[in-house]
């Protein structure tokens, strides 16, 4: 049967198994808003801001593991979502962006809501494609949904002229599609994984650091699996929390700039290194000539330009972290020798050291609402099972050093591009994709604001989100740094005539709550969490002056860490014995 | 160190600027491009040339290799290969510069490709060094323009990059 262009799309998404789409109409994606009025097997979710769709888009993804769909028109409705897809590809998320065009016979001409869609997010996507005949719309789908969901997952753009859409064709949909040019790597090399073996039974001070790649792969089992088998110290990055359980004792907590001092100590001693879908980015790796000085590493990554990009690999292996990882079990599985129990003793007792320093102790006798105290509550109140997403900022922090993950997808944050106003939209997504969980958006108050319009889209289609607003009536993460590296000079970094986030919260149809006092923190938050069909806004008052510790400042290693003033506040250097 | 680095991609819309634009947003340095489409239409061939360290090439063989349309990549400098650039230069030929240009024009084996009763056209081919050195020697001449095309090259033995 001949269909529209329009049509086409639709069906597409159907034949894709898609159920949401996230998107805001305009003149050029006309014909497939009309599409979409005439059926109902794909939701259109109608958002009140392109980059919420993104955001949105890239909060389902990351909860599900399936391919967020965003739908805009062309001109400023690409470039509104161009935030939303560059955050999505700097955390390599599954995501197809479909953007109207002008029609065919009118690009180059300046024509009315005109951008070169295709050019403005090159930079941003892992491939995109500008569909000039109907006849390739079905097999450039196809080929979208297959480069955004394999190897190193990211977003593919469509853009899509309106007369394509209006143009008729037969529509086919296949189920497989192969390309010449990509086809990526899923298996590691048989003799990497017996040398990386070999390496990691003779480590005396092991440290197994992994990251989100661990994350898309769904490779938690696998990894748990390894890190038991070994006895080995294991790290998550921040795009990696959940990965591998939080309360477990192998665990060391987050590395990086905001990571456990045990971590970053461990990470900075260690004789060996096993990093595992992880891309050894700056905040993680601190000043690159004092990181791991003593450190052989192998590197398991599904894209092979992440590996010695920053840092040299002894044993680098390509390929998807579940079934390296897998195959790491099986090759430690049919070899008789252990790791050196003496010397693992040994690390772990240095490690213990470590780690009795308590570095994220807080005061817990002010009488202000300490944000570390407001995240541990939450934990408690919800029993440690909710989705949390976040923003950016110092609340982005203390939610994913104190919020103890024990599983993956459940720890939403955009971690690469660092994306204010990420945390709303993507919290939408992820309440859609789990209806019946909890789902709480970590904040502040600067954030919030950048994506606040999307309470209305919460408020359409009634999405119980908990949104946890520490604010500390500054952007702390800003004010953080101007109070340790430019004398205390605030410029610009606090929140004057900031809204009455009750009454606002209330104005968009929602529960809005404020806090102000410890004692009250908790209450608040059980009742809160027990209105399961309503969104509520916790606008909780914070101490305006905490920092987030420990940290590692820039240009510093591993072992020039700040603690906190209770720990003394000086940056603790220690040369390995 | 200098690498000459073919490449095959798809001959579509946007793959020249891909290539480019990573150039240009990871600061890789490109000394010469050029491009054009081969004996199998859908596919274009380009050859870059370009600087860095061994870890510089490293990631940009890497960063080619992960774009979508590239079909395959060599790295020519790594074996035995020509390299091949073709050079159009416009002088002021009068007086004596005619025999003197001539002249210069044999010794490089070059040819007079276009004549006028003041100018000379030149066509050249061969390494950068030649076409530096045949610059070089046209010193008393007065060079009106120069159009060089950019390095293109190609494995020797049974080394190739096709599909
Ligand atoms: C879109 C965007 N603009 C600017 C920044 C830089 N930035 C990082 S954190 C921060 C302050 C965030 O303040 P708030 O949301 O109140 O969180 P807090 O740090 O106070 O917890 C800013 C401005 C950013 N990450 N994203």
């Amino acid at each position: 049967m001949e269909l529209t262009g329009a049509d086409i799309v639709v069906r597409c998404l159907r034949d894709e198994g898609i159920q949401y789409i996230f998107g805001y109409p305009g003149g050029a994606a006309l014909h497939i808003y009309d599409s979409l009025y005439k059926q109902d097997d794909v939701k259109h979710i109608l958002v009140r801001h392109e980059q919420g769709a993104a955001h949105a888009a890239d909060g389902y993804a990351r909860a599900t593991g399936k391919p967020g769909v965003v739908l805009v028109t062309s001109g400023p409705g690409i470039t509104n979502a161009v935030t939303g897809i560059a955050t999505a590809y700097m955390d390599s998320t599954p995501m197809v962006v479909l953007s109207a065009q002008v029609p065919t016979h009118l690009i180059g001409d300046d024509a009315f809501q005109e951008v070169d869609a295709v050019g403005i997010t090159r930079p941003c996507v892992k491939h995109n494609f500008l569909v000039k005949d109907v006849n390739d719309l079905v097999p450039t789908l196809k080929k979208a949904f297959y480069i955004a969901c394999s190897g190193r997952p990211g977003p593919v753009l469509v853009d899509i002229p309106k007369d394509v859409t209006a143009e008729k064709t037969e529509y086919i949909y296949p189920s497989s599609i192969t390309m010449r040019s990509y086809a990526p790597v899923a298996k590691g090399h048989p003799k990497q994984i017996k040398r990386a073996v070999n390496l990691l039974l003779n480590a005396k001070r092991p440290i197994i650091y992994t990251g989100g790649g661990v994350v898309l792969a769904d490779a938690a089992d696998s990894l748990i699996k390894l890190v038991r088998q070994l006895g080995y110290p294991c790290t998550n990055t921040l795009m990696g929390l959940g990965s591998y359980p939080a309360e477990d004792p192998l665990f060391l907590g987050m590395l990086g700039m905001h990571g456990t001092y045990e971590a970053n100590m461990a990470m900075h001693d260690c004789d060996v290194m096993l990093a595992i879908g992880a891309r050894f980015d700056d905040r993680i790796t601190g000043d690159l000539a004092k990181f791991a000085p003593h450190a052989r590493i192998i590197h398991i990554d599904i894209d092979p330009s992440s590996i010695g990009k920053n840092v040299k690999v002894e044993i680098p292996i390509v390929g998807d972290a579940k079934l390296v990882v897998d195959d790491l079990n099986a090759e430690l599985n049919k070899r008789d020798a252990v790791p050196d129990p003496e010397a693992l003793k040994r690390w772990w007792k240095q490690i213990d050291e470590w780690r009795s320093i308590n570095c994220l102790s807080y005061d817990r006798n002010s009488d202000l609402i300490k944000p570390q105290f407001v995240i541990e509550q939450l934990y408690e109140a919800s029993g440690g099972n909710a989705l949390v997403t976040s923003d950016v900022g110092q609340h982005q922090m203390w939610a994913a050093q104190f919020y103890g993950f024990n599983k993956t997808r459940r720890w939403i944050n955009s971690g690469g591009l660092g994306t204010m106003g990420f945390g709303l939209p993507a919290a939408m997504g992820v309440q859609l994709a789990h209806p019946d969980e909890l789902v709480t958006c970590v904040t502040g108050e600067a954030s919030i604001t950048m994506c606040i319009q999307e309470l209305s889209t919460c408020k359409q289609y009634d999405l119980p989100i908990k949104i946890v607003n520490l604010n500390n009536r500054y952007m702390g993460m800003v004010r953080q740094w101007q109070e340790f590296f430019y004398d205390r000079r605030y410029s610009n970094s606090y929140m004057d005539a900031l809204p009455d986030f009750v009454l606002l919260a209330e104005s968009f149809g929602h529960v809005g709550m404020r806090i102000e006092k410890p004692g009250d923190v908790r209450d608040a938050l059980n009742e809160a969490l027990s209105v399961k069909d309503r969104l509520v806004f916790m606008d909780f008052v914070t101490d305006q002056t905490e920092n987030v510790y420990p940290m590692i400042a820039a240009g510093k290693g591993h072992n020039e860490m700040h603690l906190s003033p209770g720990n003394g506040d000086t940056p603790q250097k220690r040369e390995l014995a | 160190m200098r690498h000459i680095i073919s490449i095959l991609l798809e001959n579509e819309a946007g793959a020249l600027s891909r290539v480019s634009g990573l150039f240009s947003a990871r600061g890789y340095n490109i000394e010469s491009l050029t491009v054009a489409p081969t004996n199998d239409p859908t596919l274009s061939r380009m050859t870059i040339v370009t600087h860095g360290s061994d870890q510089i090439i490293e990631q940009i063989v890497k960063q080619l290799n992960k774009l979508v349309d590239v079909v395959k990549l060599q790295d020519l400098t790594e074996g035995a290969h020509i390299e091949r650039e073709l050079m159009l230069v416009k002088v002021r030929a009068v007086d004596t510069a005619r025999e003197e240009v001539k002249r210069l024009v044999d010794i490089f084996r070059g040819r007079i490709i276009d004549v006028t009763n003041a100018t000379y056209t030149l066509e050249l081919t061969g390494t950068v060094e030649k076409l530096d050195a045949f610059v070089k020697a046209l010193e008393l001449t007065e060079i009106i323009e120069v159009a060089r095309s950019g390095v293109t090259g190609i494995a020797r033995d049974d080394r190739a990059l096709n599909v």
